[in-house]
């Protein structure tokens, strides 16, 4: 992790792809990932349900936006299929949504207590380009460790579909 | 089979959270930055501290639980040594989040290039939603 953990986004540094910092000292965790794009297009992907489903996830089939208020104290709700195409739902409150600041709670509804405080703000570069600086606090270390290790397995789980194909292809099965 | 491989996946991941629970600690991150520079005993990493070998050691007993350090039973002044690879373990999980981050801001890409071309017409064609 070479990140320079800067929240206030040096210039000198460019994340085109995207870097994250899982911070030792609090259960939060940082990412940063520069676009083609102004802060005002990456607001609005950001708070119009339409162009967000598009984009979060999963691959291939985006969410389904079962409720969207993108206002100070407006809440959210979408469910996502997840690997086992099981559906997921996430739900939260929008606590302060301003063009360069959005601050909202993040749940997943597997462990609705454990609730994320998450900010994501846009800084305009001044070259057509948008830096995003999204940072999640989890309420424990294990919460945080939690989301960091299921992503993981995710893409174990994806790599060994990957082989099962292989050997299905290759006759071995 | 796959029981078998979930065993070991839930053996790393409770590795991986002691590990992030040892490291938790200023002091312990501490003693383990100065591993890096080599083996050292417990006398030695006692020295910079205010506090007693009963505290030191207890820390190293976080660390040991943990993966992070080992303590070689032969020599009498037996050095904690670090192990370097639970750092991999932990890096692998955090690079593989990362890389899900990096997929996903990939489409937010994607809807901000559509958006530019959106600019220069007024009538897009709406698709569905998935359902």
């Amino acid at each position: 992790m070479s990140t320079a953990g800067s929240t206030t986004g040096s210039t000198a540094t460019r994340y085109d792809e995207a870097a994250i910092e899982a911070d030792p000292t609090v259960p939060m965790i940082h990412i940063w990932r520069d676009f083609a794009g102004t802060p005002e297009q990456l607001f609005r992907a950001h708070t119009d349900p339409e162009l967000f489903a598009r984009w979060i996830g999963p691959e291939g089939m985006g969410a389904t936006i079962l409720e969207w208020d993108a206002t100070n104290n407006g809440k959210w709700r979408y469910a996502g299929g997840d690997r086992f195409d099981q559906q997921q739902f996430f739900r939260g409150s929008f606590h302060t949504v301003s063009p360069e600041k959005i601050v909202q709670t993040f749940t997943w509804e597997g462990m609705p207590d454990a609730v994320a405080l998450e900010t994501v703000t846009f800084e305009d570069l001044g070259d057509g380009r948008t830096r995003l600086h999204a940072q999640s606090l989890c309420d424990s270390f294990e919460d945080r460790d939690m989301w960091l290790r299921e992503s993981g397995m995710e893409i174990g789980v994806q790599q060994g579909y990957a082989a099962l194909d292989r050997m299905l292809a290759d006759g071995s099965l | 089979m796959f029981n078998r491989t979930v065993e070991e996946r839930d053996g790393m991941t409770d590795q991986l959270s002691r590990v992030f629970a040892a490291l938790a600690d200023p002091t312990r991150r501490d003693m383990v930055a100065r591993l890096t520079d080599g083996d050292a005993t417990v006398g030695d990493l006692a020295a910079p501290y205010a506090v007693s070998i009963q505290a030191v050691s207890k820390h190293l007993k976080v660390l040991e639980e943990a993966g992070l350090v080992t303590r070689s039973r032969d020599a009498q002044r037996r050095p904690v040594h670090l192990e370097a690879e639970v750092f991999d373990l932990m890096t692998t999980w955090i690079e593989r989040y990362r890389q899900r981050a990096e997929e996903r801001y990939q489409r937010l890409d994607a809807v901000l290039a559509r958006m530019n071309d959106d600019t220069t017409e007024t009538e897009l064609p709406q698709e569905g939603t998935a359902s």
